[in-house]
């Protein structure tokens, strides 16, 4: 309690995520072969992202409100700073990587763009009428564009869900949810002709990995065979055979699930599923009781954008989703979006902290 | 809005919300559900099945790496080739005695302490099953050493591997580029598998913009590994398909001639075959070497570079942005004939001018004046008041239209990356980029192409192309084809004409090239003294870019002034003037007057194309 009064910290949320950076550090030492500079490393960004949390927990969300519009412009501005100098910045500049701190525009926009469409559309009452719809729909469009253009599909994806995710929790109808995912489906056919020939094959091979064995589904049956021999209790810890003779592909980002569920079998997967919904409950509930539309909105998006990115990840591990570059949240080492999760989980921490004692 | 219905419609908004962050937490639930139902029925429905996959797993894909491209020059001359290095690896599990294996190693090939070092970490923190690079770029002498003696030490092996290599230093740098190793940065947009096995990626220049040619594909080797991962036999294998060979319209002698007649002045020597738009020359001096970025270079090796006052990293031939001087005025006046300027009408030149109600005097070049000039005149005396004259009564516009048609201020579109545009100002050019007005004195300095103009070396030496063709306009290649590498086929880039400038008026073109070639060869011509003794006619226009402004009243004294402020020698021309078989554009940063510094550079540079290298020129790949 007195951490609470005095960070603004959420004791569950803190602890939950504290567990999740110990337990990445004990799959990662595996994973990395033993390699203790990778631990320093991956400790430093966790630090960083509860420094960052930390700060974020301590702003109060009438201000988060208020510079909505802001840090949207801001990152808006950034996305397009990016393709402009992207272009020139080709030149002898790309090979010096001396490891400063790199900073993606498109990071910003994964928080920006729920934050956004909330402020938007709780201007008027919900649920959003046409106007407001189109506006949000513009407004999640822009960026994720941009973020196209990089190219970096992935992360464009991430954003315009999470974009999404709060057009659906401020009350679209239903029906409308229902037709425009019947229409999205219709369309998928033709979405299918602007993928790339190796993003087809990673599609088609979702469906049957072994028709590719040593091709395409390479990766896909290398990975469902460490998850499926882990068996009931793992092979144990620095004990997995598919891991350690290179079987797996990057193991240590992508594809850290297939080594932990190889090592640390069914039981391993229940615990660490346990604990993802444990953080993502903790986020609903505090959406859930938030004081404002607007806090309700943003902490419900940002909690099931987390899922989304747990439910992927594994997913694309196990072989049930396409394999996609998406991180397991907190657990794969590294990626600039470690800070990003983790200014989520600060916003999440400061609605939940600076509630008043009356409704506004 | 009254605070009644805020809250009202607050309590509804919550209720909404509320209700919809539950079905989400359903849909959660159940989605989690599935994940848990995927993990039983891998982990613990099929396990058996997986786990006796797993304990056969002993087929492991091996990336099989393509040969990158090698690139050449229209003779067949290497200019970024691969090269065997040889490493000794060794495999900790294999080895009894680390210790007295070193020893035995040591004996054949020199190990640093650092290597030793390097080595030691690894055995610490790498899996003991996996080959660790003890000794990398061994000597001739120490490849044979160790393969004479391989045999006593089992477990320690001789690798090879393809490293790029640049054979001449850093001639070819601004051309070529180099490959460097992938960073953070490509992995972000290539596609990764297709890179598998291989380390290093374009990073500029031909080796930059050609990236997808000189790649390959990679191959695939099925193999049987042991319980250890060692490798036991192989099973299957796809061929890696090797990067195709690019052969340019670069003379690479010629380009290193060239690099050389500048001598110590930095610049650029672009030549062109103008009927084709290909590249003959694209020389900027100074140099660097490319060499060390394959590996990565110190961060203070690169540091030196970047802040070497010279700027050897600037690639003046390309992105080297110069005001024309009087090289611009053949264009002004095909500009000025196009738009019904009489040819034979006379300016009077006093040696200077003076726009109507101002004091500010206008220098011609020559003091004294050139007394009265005519078009033809003024391009081979090069009078400045003549294209005053001429820039006021066309007006801006109308110089920025006569730059642009002929591909000056604007991208050529070359094959390399990073081509700036350069500027033909405009007064709504200004208005945008400074908020300022355009004044009336700034169109009289663009008509001796000073002020804002700015071109580009290859600019310069393509719209002298463009001259040479009598209106056509080429666009410049590098690349003249690719060749695949294991049938040998060639895939020729076709020459692109992009338009017809000024087509209907041949007299317009007979009349400056006229006056281009009295620049050489008449008994006036600026540069006439280059051009003694020449086995060939030419045409061609000397420029002398001013670095500083001189102020009013002051005279430019050379001697006087710091290296760095003089002005720049420009020269552009093109030979045969009746069959031209090249321009070419030379800009000697500081050099002085365009005719005593540049036009002599050119006239080299033509000779050694149309005549042959001079004996003096070294040119141990040719001979």
């Amino acid at each position: 309690m007195r951490l609470e009064r005095a960070f603004r910290m959420d004791a569950p949320l803190f602890l939950g995520l504290l567990a999740l950076g110990g337990l990445s550090l004990v799959v990662l030492y595996s994973a990395g072969n033993q390699d203790v500079d990778l631990l320093y490393r991956q400790s430093f960004r966790l630090l960083i992202g509860l420094a960052v949390m930390g700060v974020l927990a301590r702003i109060s969300p009438e201000t988060f409100t208020r510079w909505t519009p802001f840090i949207y412009g801001f990152g808006m501005a950034c996305l397009v700073l990016v393709l402009v100098v992207g272009i020139v910045g080709k030149g002898a500049q790309r090979w010096l990587d001396l490891g400063v701190v790199q900073f993606q525009p498109a990071e910003i926009m994964k928080l920006g763009v729920p934050m956004m469409v909330a402020w938007w559309l709780t201007r008027n009452p919900l649920p959003p009428g046409w106007r407001d719809l189109g506006l949000a729909v513009l407004i999640i469009g822009a960026p994720t564009m941009l973020v196209v253009l990089q190219p970096d599909l992935g992360t464009a994806v991430l954003i315009a869900a999470a974009g999404v995710l709060v057009i659906l929790l401020a009350g679209l109808s239903w029906r409308l949810i229902v037709i425009l995912a019947g229409a999205a489906g219709a369309l998928a056919p033709v979405g299918w002709l602007f993928l790339h020939e190796y993003q087809q094959r990673r599609i088609l091979t979702l469906f049957d990995p072994w028709s590719d064995p040593l091709g395409a589904g390479y990766h896909t049956i290398q990975s469902i065979i460490a998850v499926g021999s882990g068996g009931l209790s793992g092979k144990g810890w620095l004990n997995g055979s598919q891991s350690h003779l290179d079987f797996i592909p990057e193991r240590g980002t992508d594809f850290i699930f297939a080594v932990f569920a190889e090592e640390f079998g069914f039981y391993g997967g229940i615990g660490m599923i346990a604990l993802y919904i444990f953080l993502v409950g903790r986020g609903l509930y505090i959406s859930f009781y938030a004081q404002g539309t607007y806090t309700r909105l943003v902490a419900g998006s940002l909690s099931l954008t987390f899922f989304l990115y747990v439910f992927v990840n594994i997913g694309m591990v196990s072989g049930i989703v396409p394999v996609v570059g998406v991180p397991l949240p907190l657990v794969s080492y590294g990626g600039t979006s470690m800070v990003t999760l983790m200014a989520g989980f600060g916003i999440l921490m400061s609605i939940h902290s600076h509630k008043k004692l009356m409704p506004k | 809005m009254s605070n009644g219905i805020r809250i009202q419609d607050y309590l509804s908004d919550t209720k909404l919300v509320q209700s919809r962050l539950i079905a989400a937490s359903i849909f959660v639930l159940l989605l989690c559900g599935v994940l848990l139902w995927r993990l039983f029925d891998l982990q613990i429905a099929q396990n058996l099945r997986f786990d006796t996959l797993s304990q056969e797993n002993r087929i492991r894909l091996m990336p099989l790496p393509p040969v990158r491209g090698q690139i050449y020059d229209r003779h067949g001359v290497p200019l970024a080739q691969n090269l065997p290095v040889y490493a000794i690896e060794i495999q900790p599990d294999r080895i009894d005695d680390m210790e007295a294996t070193l020893d035995v190693v040591s004996r054949m090939v020199t190990l640093s302490d650092e290597e030793l070092v390097q080595f030691r970490k690894a055995l610490r923190t790498r899996p003991r099953f996996e080959a660790q690079v003890l000794k990398s770029g061994l000597s001739d002498e120490e490849v044979a050493r160790f393969s004479a003696n391989q045999h006593l030490v089992d477990g320690v092996e001789l690798t090879a591997r393809l490293r790029r290599y640049y054979p001449h230093d850093g001639e070819m740098v601004h051309v070529v580029g180099y490959v460097g190793r992938i960073s953070e940065d490509d992995l972000g947009r290539i596609d990764r598998a297709a890179y598998r096995g291989t380390d290093y990626i374009g990073k500029l220049g031909v080796e930059e913009r050609y990236e997808n040619e000189l790649l390959g594909e990679v191959g695939y080797e099925e193999v049987e590994t042991n319980a250890h991962g060692k490798i036991v036999r192989v099973v299957s294998s796809k061929k890696s398909v090797a990067g195709k060979d690019l052969f340019l319209s670069i003379d690479a002698g010629l380009q290193m001639a060239a690099r050389e007649y500048l001598g110590d002045f930095k610049g650029a020597v672009v030549a062109v075959e103008p009927a084709t738009g290909s590249v003959l020359a694209f020389a900027s001096n100074p140099i660097y070497d490319p060499n060390p970025f394959v590996e990565g270079i110190s961060s203070r090796d690169y540091q030196a570079l970047r802040q070497d006052p010279d700027r050897p990293l600037l690639n003046r031939a390309l992105n080297g942005r110069y005001a024309p001087g009087s090289t611009i005025k053949p264009f002004f006046a095909m500009g000025a004939l196009d738009n019904g300027v009489d040819p034979a009408r006379t300016t009077y030149c006093p040696g200077y001018f003076t726009l109507p109600g101002s004091s500010r005097q206008y220098r011609c070049w020559r003091r004294e004046g050139h007394g009265a000039m005519n078009l033809h005149d003024a391009i081979v005396r090069s009078c400045d008041v003549y294209f005053y004259q001429l820039a006021r009564a066309l007006g801006i516009e109308k110089l920025s239209e006569a730059m642009l048609r002929f591909g000056l201020g604007r991208t050529t579109g070359i094959d390399l990356s990073g081509e700036p545009s350069g500027l033909a100002p405009t007064p709504e050019w200004k208005q945008n980029s400074r908020g300022e007005v355009w004044y009336p004195g700034e169109t009289i300095s663009a008509g001796i192409g000073q002020g804002y103009t700015l071109v580009t070396p290859l600019q310069l030496a393509m719209a002298t192309a463009t001259i040479a063709n009598r209106g056509k306009r080429m666009l410049p290649r590098i690349v003249d084809h690719a060749r695949d590498a294991s049938t040998g086929t060639p895939d020729y880039v076709e020459p692109q004409v992009l338009e017809q400038v000024d087509a209907d008026s041949p007299d317009h073109y007979r009349r400056v090239v006229d006056a281009m070639t009295d620049v050489l060869h008449g008994e006036r011509g600026t540069a006439r003294g280059s051009a003694r003794g020449a086995e060939y006619r030419y045409a061609g226009k000397t420029g002398t870019a001013q670095v500083i402004g001189i102020a009013q009243g002051e005279r430019y004294d050379e001697d006087a002034i710091a290296e760095q402020f003089r002005d720049h020698a420009l020269f552009i021309a093109f030979a045969p003037v009746d069959d031209p078989k090249i321009a070419v554009a030379v800009i000697a940063e500081n050099g002085g007057g365009g005719s005593r510094t540049a036009a002599p550079i050119a006239r080299k540079v033509m000779d050694y194309y149309l005549i042959g290298p001079p004996e003096a020129v070294e040119n141990p790949d040719e001979a």
